[in-house]
């Protein structure tokens, strides 16, 4: 039997390309999907799971801010340099050295310019001499041992073409320094750093820049050998006292990669859900092309029947073949899977998002293709040869075996049912802001879809294709028919298109509308002529306020800084500004209270925190933040701008008696009414030039920078889709060949009537048109209600405003035609390439 | 012999062949050929493989005329109506339709012959499934982008009786039905010759009579050449000449043939019949 399963896979080269290309494209998808979602979570996750000390000891926080990783440039909470010595008194500990860390600095390129690390931070650190607690490792040259001299992290240094010997030029909150690059190392096991930059200072140099001479950010302690890190932890806890926090490595690892985890959790869901569409489309392609070669099959099938062939051994067969195909092509699949991911990865890296990360074929993922690959297949096989097994053997003899197709009744009904109850779950769901409902409605809606495609593409297809007749004539006329002959063919061949384009759609109008709201809130608020910040929203030295006080025809300069503090016992962030001047800067909407009664002792409160933490005018709370500092201060009054400003505002004062950081998150500049404004404009410039990593502009400016962000995440976004849309050109092509085979005796026909190859060839590609033309337009659709649906959603958590880019659509509306185009080159070449005589003559 | 004796008793009786010719209002002179070949060989394959399916055949359609070719399977007369109707190109010798040299048309030229000057009708599977009986119809004037002649097509579809079934698909027609539209199509573009390979071998004998009697009556009231390829000896009764093919060589033609002297041509060569060749049929 599996002679005969074998033979058969080979005789039918057609049919087997065509099933094995669908599974090697299901498996591809999600292999590739999984793979590079994999290594995406993992260049995150694994940034910290490179510590080399045993046991670390850091000031203690009073909370922990639940700020990922790098937020440890606090000058009062830093540890003194005496600690280390009685660090290395404690028993079992084999060494120990202090350390600092703090975000901030940047290595500059050549042209002087910062160097682009994609929203990665820009990290200084002191070099820890002892191999044993040093995370990183030399490669190239030696470590710094002098205040000119700097090592950098080797994918910094490979980025800028520096080399070992260079003088470079290095960004620090404090003064640029010039240095010379001493060392390269490497960074953990794989040098991972997720596209941030790291400088490595001696340690003199590094507390001197970095936070205060004779402090460290954190002690590292390497265990004696015998002593497990736990019992070394318990006993330095024990001899520092209840003022330091005492970590192990496996600990500070986990709660490293839980705050992490809960800050990635939106690209975590957004990866998932692209791995289930991955599946789902996987599944569906296979289970598609299965069921188009279903007609071919029965009546092969039904002849091996009626030579006596029993139900069980045609079964057998069909299962066999299918095992082996599936095999095949799970296989094939994940090698090309592989290659999809690491084009991917390439394609990110062009975005400025380092995936350091090796791509690794998980467990999961080689599972998974083969699920799909091969259970998908045998489903898709058996139930043909289930449908053969109902033919009468004697139909197998009729030459033309016509599978009549069935009646869409039983679809419209479920699917109308389906999209009234998803369409009534995303309504209540969008007007209760319940987004279980609205993400239960959304799958419903998908659904529903999917089972009307059929149905919806014969009225679709009826409309566009009346235009073709004008358009090409008969050549027109065909093509429209063949698109017309099987709706369920139609709709599964533009199902992926569909889906991808939906995706794309809901995504742009998520980012359309986070443009728009963005535009308005600042339109709303900024009242200041300038807003400087530094890239990647770095905080940066007060110096640049300083000079642009001085500044002629400047009237006011605001600083603002954030900051996180426990308020009444209840996390939330806040931010900081000097009272006299904050007016000036930001059109602040007080619903209740005055702005001017914000001072040292009271906090202004947005109105959404206001009713969900129950607070009012008049009001105590409790302050406190990481540093274990705390005041009582009074609500003196609600603001409505939740979106600008954040749930709390304090005074600066507070800030900095609370042992605030003195760097600025942004300074806002306001001019005198008669200032000369081109002047000024200069004058800022000057002070900029000093400070590359400060950036100087308008409002318009400041829109387009905070827009910048957004389209960034959906550049990322749509890259992963492109993945999609790529399959969803290879399904069309898929069919399209499948079409031209089953159709040869007729396009034999039409030669023989005398349609010339390049009518043969447009009718092929016109087809492929429509077809795509139609899933794209059933994807925009559908993409603009889920996208409208989330954006309202979205509402409470900024998305103010929303918006159509009814430019986009189009533009997708024109892809997915081009799509057909591109889809039909091949199909409608072998078409037009079909000898007539043996056109005509094929069984 | 059933068939044989329905053959006879078709509407079209076959003693009127000659008087109906007499009453043709054309005005071609007879000597002019629509379509004639010299010295047709079709080689296939190579060495021990190799299949001569045409040797050297020469033969003429006049205009109006019907012509039958008959022979045994692997006899070459599917070739040689391939070959003549531009769908095949010989290894030796040379065709023409009116005066277009076959061989010297590349694919465009012969595309362009076949949708202006010849019509088809095939065995089995000849029409386009999405379109309906008109469409078919009027198929390869649409494709070359021609207005069909209103009065002729009414015409024809009146003549094979469609009026009625001019809106429906393929699919929603018999057999017979589908065959009308075949002769239909093949002649509403009023082609200088009508090609049809085995017309009726799909059909019953009652619906292959009625193809068969439409057939000739489209060359003897319309004045339609026609050439018809066939195995059935009371198929090639209803032609006004038969020409007798076997291993790719003529070897017999009778003008205004009967069914019965058809059958007894077909027996004489028996002796000589081959078993069937692959790829020369």
């Amino acid at each position: 039997m599996l002679r005969t399963a074998i033979r058969n896979l080979l005789a039918h080269k057609a049919r087997l390309t065509m099933s094995g290309l669908a599974v090697i494209l299901g498996v591809a998808f999600v292999a590739g999907t999984l793979t590079f979602t994999d290594a995406l979570n993992k260049t995150f996750t694994d940034l910290f799971k490179d510590a080399a000390a045993d046991v670390s000891v850091e000031p203690k926080a009073a909370f922990d801010t639940g700020m990922a990783g790098m937020d440890m440039n606090s000058a009062s909470s830093s540890l003194p340099a005496a600690l280390v010595e009685k660090v290395t008194g404690v028993d079992g500990v084999a060494a120990a050295a202090g350390y600092v860390q703090a975000n901030g600095v940047y290595v500059l390129d050549a042209d002087g310019h910062v160097a682009d690390t994609g929203g990665a931070p820009g990290i200084g650190i002191s070099w820890t001499t002892d191999p044993e607690l040093n995370s990183a490792s030399l490669i190239d040259g030696h470590a710094p041992t002098s205040s000119d001299e700097v090592a950098i992290d080797s994918a910094t240094a490979d980025d800028l073409g520096y080399h070992v010997g260079d003088t470079i030029t290095v960004l620090t909150t404090g003064p640029r320094m010039h240095a010379t690059l001493v060392g390269i190392f490497r960074y953990g096991q794989d040098g991972g750093l997720a596209g941030a930059s790291m400088t490595a200072f001696d340690t003199a140099t590094a507390q001197r820049l970095l936070l205060a001479p004779g402090r460290f950010s954190e002690i590292g302690i390497a265990a004696a050998d015998g002593t497990s890190h736990t019992v070394l932890a318990g006993r330095l806890a024990d001899a520092l006292g209840a003022s330091y926090q005492v970590n192990t490595k496996e600990q500070k690892a986990a709660d490293q990669a839980a705050s992490l985890e809960d800050s990635l959790k939106f690209i975590n869901t957004f990866l998932l859900v692209f791995a289930g569409v991955a599946l789902f489309v996987g599944s569906f392609l296979i289970l598609n092309t299965f069921s188009m070669l279903v007609a071919q099959r029965t009546r092969e099938l039904a002849l091996l029947r009626a030579l006596g062939a029993s139900r069980r051994q045609v079964t057998r067969a069909v299962l066999i073949e299918a095992l082996l195909l599936g095999l095949v092509g799970a296989t094939v699949g994940l090698g090309g899977g592989y290659a999809l991911a690491y084009a991917l990865k390439g394609l990110f890296g062009q975005f400025g998002l380092t995936i350091d990360s090796n791509l690794t074929l998980t467990g999961a993922t080689i599972t998974w293709s083969y699920a799909i690959g091969v259970a998908v297949t045998l489903v898709a096989a058996y139930l043909p040869a289930r449908r053969a097994a109902k033919v009468p053997p004697v139909a197998a003899m009729r030459a033309d075996l016509v599978t009549t197709p069935r009646p869409l009744r039983v679809r419209t009904i479920t699917g109308g049912v389906t999209a009234a109850l998803s369409g009534v779950g995303l309504a209540a769901g969008t007007a209760g802001g319940t987004p279980p409902l609205v993400a239960m409605g959304a799958v419903g809606l998908l659904v529903a879809v999917i089972v009307l495609s059929p149905v919806l593409a014969v009225p679709f297809v009826r409309g566009l294709g009346a235009v073709l007749p004008r358009l090409a004539g008969t050549t027109g006329r065909l093509a429209k028919e063949n698109a017309l002959r099987n709706p369920r063919r139609t709709a599964a061949t533009s199902s992926a298109l569909m889906i991808g384009l939906a995706l794309v759609t809901g995504f742009s109008i998520i980012g359309a509308s986070a443009r728009a709201s963005i535009d308005r809130t600042v339109d709303d608020v900024l009242r200041a002529d300038y807003v400087m910040s530094a890239a990647m929203g770095q905080p940066f030295t007060t110096k640049v306020a300083d000079q642009v006080r001085g500044i002629d025809g400047v009237r006011s300069v605001a600083v603002e800084r954030y900051g996180t503090a426990q308020i009444n016992g209840h996390q939330g962030y806040f931010s900081a500004y000097d009272p006299a001047v904050v007016g000036d800067a930001l059109a602040i909407h007080m619903t209740d209270g005055k702005l001017s009664a914000l001072a040292g002792d009271t906090i202004l409160v947005s109105a959404k925190e206001a009713t969900s933490a129950g607070l009012e005018v008049g009001d105590p709370v409790s302050f406190e933040v990481a540093n274990g500092q705390s005041r009582r201060l009074t609500v003196a009054g609600v603001y409505g701008d939740d979106n600008a400003l954040g749930p709390y505002v304090i005074a600066l004062d507070t800030y900095t008696a609370t042992g605030g950081v003195p760097l600025d998150q942004n300074v806002y500049v306001t001019l005198d009414p008669d200032a000369d404004t081109a002047a000024v404009h200069e004058a800022l410039d000057r002070v900029v030039a000093d400070y590359p990593v400060v950036q100087l502009r308008d409002a318009e400016g400041y829109k387009q920078d905070k827009r910048a962000g957004i389209d960034q995440l959906l550049t990322l976004i749509n890259a992963l889709l492109a993945l999609s849309v790529l399959i969803a050109v290879l399904v069309v092509v898929n069919t399209l060949v499948l079409s031209v085979i089953e159709r040869t005796r007729e396009l034999g026909l039409l030669r023989a009537l005398g349609m010339n190859r390049r009518q043969v060839r447009r009718m092929v590609r016109l087809e492929a048109i429509v077809i795509s033309l139609y899933g794209a337009a059933l994807g925009i659709g559908l993409g603009t209600v889920l996208g409208l649906a989330l954006t309202t959603v979205l509402h409470s958590q900024g998305l103010v405003a929303t918006a159509v880019p009814v430019p986009q659509l189009v533009l997708e509306l024109a892809l997915g035609g081009l799509i057909g185009l591109v889809a039909a080159a091949l199909p409608a070449r072998r078409a037009g390439r079909l000898d007539v005589l043996d056109a005509i003559s094929a069984t | 012999m059933s068939a044989l004796e329905q053959g006879n008793a078709a509407p079209y009786p076959v003693a009127t062949a000659t008087d109906a010719r007499a009453t043709l209002p054309t005005t071609l002179p007879t000597t002019l050929p629509v379509a004639r070949c010299e010295a047709l060989t079709k080689v296939y394959g190579d060495g021990e493989a190799r299949v001569v399916a045409l040797d050297g055949v020469s033969v003429k359609f006049h205009p109006g005329q019907f012509t039958a070719i008959m022979g045994p399977s692997g006899s070459g007369k599917s070739t040689l109506m391939h070959v003549m109707a531009g769908l095949d190109a010989p290894t030796y010798g040379r065709a023409w339709i009116g005066d277009a040299e076959l061989s010297g048309l590349g694919d465009k030229g012969l595309t362009r012959l076949r949708r202006d000057r010849i019509g088809f009708i095939f065995q089995a599977f000849n029409l386009v499934p999405t379109l309906s009986a008109l469409e078919n119809i009027t198929l390869p004037m649409d494709i070359a982008g021609r207005k069909p002649d209103q009065a002729w097509l009414d015409q024809v579809i009146d003549t094979v009786g469609l009026r009625p079934r001019l809106s429906h698909r393929p699919a929603e027609l018999s057999g017979g039905q589908q065959q009308r539209v075949a002769c239909a199509r093949a002649l509403a573009s009023r082609p200088d010759i009508v090609f049809a390979d085995e017309p009726t071998g799909n059909l019953d004998s009652r619906t292959g009579a009625e193809i068969l009697g439409f057939l000739q009556s489209s060359a003897r009231t319309l004045g339609q050449t026609i050439v018809m390829v066939t195995h059935d000896p009371v198929a090639a009764s209803y032609a006004d000449r038969v020409v007798f093919l076997a291993d790719g060589r003529i070897v017999d033609e009778i003008d205004s043939p009967t069914a019965d002297r058809v059958l007894e041509r077909m027996k004489s060569f028996d002796g000589t019949e081959l078993t069937d060749r692959n790829g020369a049929a």
